[in-house]
């Protein structure tokens, strides 16, 4: 199966019908408005599921609003310049992971924090934007498709990173990061051979991972492989969140109205399973309207990767797609009961602020990489 | 590599696919399943929470304790209409003004869809009555709950603290999922400091409810692991004869014991009683305490920073010693002050006439501030800051009472930093006597005496000696830590110590009158200054009101032999140490090592 994404040619005039503000600006239109209503709608989620919170929904905009301004000033930088700072960014980030595992600060039995005195932030959430800087970087430095030794470097720039955060342990962010080097090889032409060489690996090395896993972590694989096993802890997530979903039918039960949401039997219900608030709520047509509006984003910036004017930017617009999916499927995935539980949330839409900034710098990355495109041909 | 974007854009659609698949296996051909379930959602999983540790005195006198109560409890998220039920509870169980005031101000502080209570202390007839009208008030219910209780009240209040309900800031900071169902966490003192082991972990129980949620069996549990009791080294006879010992006085004792760093009594005055502050003390009671001008929440052992005035001078002395600044057999002339080269201003000595030729340990006896100034100014203030950090002050003590403050050792730095400001050579002579910006607290003088009696051995304080699992027999002893103070040469300890012992037991000492032929003390008086004394004018305790009296003073260890406890004692706007705080410091020698009465002595002691 194979889609045929529009590839234009450089310089065709698609942008003379675009506003002059957003040229200016350097914005991507559809990515602008399919962000727009997607934030607009995890609003409205939100303060349903948080019982009509208005502090939480202020909040969220306010995070909203910070996460637009760094996507907007990504947009700017023209994408030599990201080029030439993906080794220090991802340099720092490392450096920093370091410093996490020394001196962070431990918040709910992990150490994720680092405290620069003025406020904290999670490092790990830079190493989603700079893993797969550092591999296009990389891959882009001679001709496609990428040798050997090339890609074994990807794999180790990639693996340093995931196995710091894995050690934290935060196994929902550096299954993101691994994902993140990972497309980033796939859009830059990691060969079918590999691929296949690499599934075998994997298949092999799981029972190796079984051993190396953390108690908690063995206890969400074998409670998603069997729900009713653990109904008191982590299986009531599941089999509580399904109820959620499934009893809300084709249209749901109205926005404000979900019984399970509101009646406190669904868990996290405005963080991470959020989506559950959606399904009983909103029904199937509100999740599809919800998956269609991701579709639309995932396109878009793999769209942007085809037409990207360099290998670097392709790749990079490329992996970041795929990562913005990844969130997307994994935590669709952990809610509906296709996936064990990670704590990965429904990208802009679960309450919360460390991913949301990342994410709409991911976007303002994509932006820079199409907005920029024109002036490279003179 | 654009073929790679579209064959990736095909992995999407499929996996969406799939999800699609899933969504509607689970939202169209599973939907009337999932509704059913949904509408009676008869299985809850209810948190069971663990039982709060006890606390028990080094002796096992109980100190903490856990009590059945029933309470009504409103959750105001599920009330419609909350007047009208408030209302009708009323007449069906009577209660007062108090209850409601207390309702309104927890039910702002509410954790959301958690229950705040309206009444407390339900009898049985309250909870039989309401139970028969129960089904008239959904989202109201009568909880059964261990209350927190401290059988010695106000005796303990400061140093154990008390727990209170989980308030929305708290909930911020703790693991939530570990607190379900847990209403009460540490506010202050040793329940707070000890919280995570008091606490315990959350049990389970999976239940079946019908419609209307009341529960009709269960199905699976899992028992919580209940939090650990404490034993402590705080002896609450010796609590008690602190307590009483400082009478009526506003103050606070703190006694160690050397060789462990335990806190055998920690009396902060006055105090409160804690039992009204578990279930939520009216508004009205809450203001009258925190706005009382005696402040009596305010835990002045661990909290309240005073200048330790002459207390310190063992160990300025001793600070001298070790850096061979001073040698204890060179004497020093006092004429009643000191002048800094080339300046004019005279830096007075509390005797006027001066105390001649003294050496290191009639400068201590005699408290001649002559000879500390002289000491301090040719150490200079970093080597002097810094020895007295080894001794714990300037900095907390880490002591595991939550609250404490760290008191002040000032510095060029911290001068510069704070108050834009150079340091002048007249500060580090006033430093040298314990007075100007120096603060440290009564734990802080108190922990500083116990290391000097151990000679060096320097212990962080603590209160709780070990933990024990509930119907275990074993006991886990918590870990003391300690550090050495280095002096150099040994006898530099002697020397100290032996100008100490004299305070007490030498004829011109200026705590001779609370001598015992028991055991033998050594201690220290001293005298913070509340009221600046200008340069001409003379102190005048006649004239000044009492809030304006010096503070006073006393640090002690005994017996010198063999030291089992250290003492420190301050009576705010007491006057002098060794009149006022001196005695109170005895009585609780002589509770812990036992002693003869108090000799009556007329009062001949002078100076501080």
């Amino acid at each position: 199966m194979a889609i045929r994404l529009p590839v234009r040619s450089l310089g065709s005039d698609q942008n003379e019908t675009e506003s002059r503000l957003l040229t200016r600006l350097h914005l991507d239109a559809p990515l602008m408005i399919g962000l727009l209503i997607l934030c607009g709608f995890g609003l409205l989620v939100l303060y349903s599921a948080s019982n009509q919170d208005l502090g939480s929904v202020r909040r969220q905009l306010v995070r909203l609003g910070i996460a637009f301004g760094f996507m907007i000033a990504l947009a700017q930088v023209h994408p030599a310049r990201l080029r030439s700072w993906s080794p220090p960014v991802y340099g720092l980030g490392v450096l920093m992971l370091v410093a996490v595992l020394l001196f962070g600060d431990v918040g709910k039995g992990a150490q994720r924090w680092l405290d620069l005195g003025f406020m904290r932030f999670q490092p790990s959430e830079i190493l989603k934007l700079a893993v797969p800087m550092m591999v296009a970087w990389l891959l882009a430095a001679r001709p496609l498709p990428p040798s050997l030794l090339r890609v074994l470097g990807a794999a180790v720039l990639t693996l340093i990173p995931m196995l710091l955060i894995a050690k934290q342990p935060d196994l929902g962010t550096a299954i993101l990061v691994a994902a993140a080097g990972a497309a980033a090889l796939f859009i830059g032409g990691l060969s079918w051979r590999l691929i296949l060489a690499i599934a075998v690996g994997a298949a092999a090395a799981a029972p190796m991972l079984w051993y190396g896993m953390r108690d908690y972590q063995r206890q969400r694989v074998l409670t998603f492989l069997d729900p009713e096993s653990d109904p008191l802890g982590s299986g009531y997530h599941i089999i509580q969140s399904q109820i959620a979903i499934g009893s809300g039918g084709l249209f749901g039960k109205g926005w404000l109205n979900g019984t399970q949401s509101h009646l406190e039997f669904l868990p996290e219900r405005h963080t991470d399973f959020i989506l559950a608030v959606v399904g009983e709520e909103l029904g199937l047509a509100g999740i599809l309207a919800l998956l269609m509006l991701y579709l639309f984003l995932i396109y878009r910036g793999l769209v942007i990767a085809a037409n990207a004017s360099d290998a670097y930017g392709r790749i990079l617009a490329g992996a970041l797609s795929l990562v913005f999916f990844v969130y997307v499927f994994v935590n669709t995935g952990m809610v509906t009961g296709l996936l064990p539980v990670v704590g990965v949330p429904l990208p802009l839409v679960s309450y919360g602020g460390t991913s949301v900034v990342t994410l709409m710098a991911g976007f303002g990355l994509m932006m820079s990489i199409q907005t920029h495109r024109k002036a490279l041909q003179f | 590599m654009a073929v790679r974007a579209s064959l990736a854009a095909a992995v999407v659609l499929l996996a969406m696919s799939l999800l699609v698949v899933r969504l509607v296996r689970l939202q169209v051909h599973q939907h009337e399943h999932y509704s059913v379930l949904s509408r009676d959602n008869r299985v809850k999983v209810q948190p069971v929470p663990p039982t709060r540790g006890l606390i028990y005195d080094a002796r096992g006198i109980l100190l903490a304790d856990n009590h059945p109560s029933f309470s009504l409890e409103i959750t105001v998220e599920k009330v419609e209409d909350l007047p009208a039920t408030i209302e009708a509870l009323s007449t069906m169980i009577p209660g007062d003004g108090k209850d409601l005031a207390r309702f309104e101000r927890l039910k702002r502080q509410r954790v959301r869809f958690e229950g705040v209570p309206l009444r407390s202390n339900l009898t049985p007839e309250e909870v039989a009555r309401f139970s028969v009208d129960s089904y008239r008030f959904p989202g109201v219910g009568v909880r059964a709950e261990l209350i927190r209780t401290y059988p010695k009240g106000v005796l303990t209040a400061h140093v154990l603290g008390y727990v209170g309900r989980i308030n929305a800031e708290e909930m911020t900071r703790i693991d939530v999922s570990d607190y379900a169902g847990t209403h009460f966490i540490g506010k202050g003192g040793v329940e707070k400091a000890h919280e995570d082991a008091l606490h315990g972990h959350v049990g389970y129980q999976q239940v079946e409810v019908n419609a209307r949620g009341r529960v009709l069996r269960t199905l699976e549990s899992k028992a919580p692991v209940p939090g650990r009791d404490l034993h402590l080294f705080l002896d609450a006879g010796l609590q008690q004869a602190a307590n009483d010992a400082l009478g009526d006085n506003r103050g606070a004792v703190v006694a160690i014991d050397p060789r462990t760093g335990g806190v055998l009594a920690m009396v902060s005055k006055p105090g409160f009683d804690p039992n009204p502050f578990v279930e939520g003390i009216t508004q009205a009671d809450y203001h009258a305490l925190l706005y009382s001008p005696d402040k009596p929440l305010f835990d002045r052992a661990v909290r309240g920073q005073y200048p330790p005035g002459s207390t310190v001078k063992p160990f300025v002395g001793l600070a001298g010693l070790a850096s061979g600044v001073v040698d204890a057999r060179k004497t020093k002339y006092c004429p009643g002050f000191f002048q800094l080269p080339g300046q004019s201003h005279r830096y007075r000595c509390w005797r006027r006439g001066g105390h001649g030729s003294v050496a290191l340990e009639q400068a201590v006896v005699q408290s001649c501030d002559v000879y500390f100034y002289d000491l301090a100014y040719r150490m200079g203030i970093e080597r002097l800051q810094g020895f007295l950090g080894e001794f714990g002050f300037g900095a907390r003590t880490g002591i595991d009472v939550a609250g404490e403050l760290g008191g002040l050792v000032p510095s060029r730095e911290w001068k510069e930093r704070t108050r834009k400001q150079p340091w002048y050579p007249g500060e580090t002579l006033i430093v040298g006597i314990g007075q100007g910006a120096f603060l440290a607290t009564p734990l802080q003088l108190a922990a500083a005496t116990a290391a000097l009696a151990n000679r060096g051995r320097f212990i962080q304080p603590r209160v709780v000696r070990a933990y024990q699992v509930p119907g275990s027999p074993e006991i886990e002893e918590l870990p003391a830590r300690a550090h050495p103070v280095e002096v150099g040469d040994p006898h530099h300890w002697d020397q100290v110590i032996r100008a100490m012992t004299e305070v007490v037991e030498g004829a011109r000492g200026t705590a001779k009158r609370i001598q015992t032929s028991a055991y033998r003390i050594a201690g220290k008086t001293g005298t913070a200054q509340v009221f600046s004394v200008g340069q001409k004018e003379s102190y005048n305790a006649a004239r000044l009101n009492k809030e304006m009296h010096d503070h006073a003073l006393f640090i002690a260890f005994a017996p010198v032999e063999d030291p089992r406890i250290a003492v420190a004692v301050i009576v705010e706007n007491g006057g002098h140490g060794g009149a006022v705080a001196a005695p109170v410091a005895r009585q609780v020698m002589d509770a812990r090592l036992g002693g003869g009465s108090l000799l009556a002595r007329e009062e001949t002691a002078d100076g501080d």
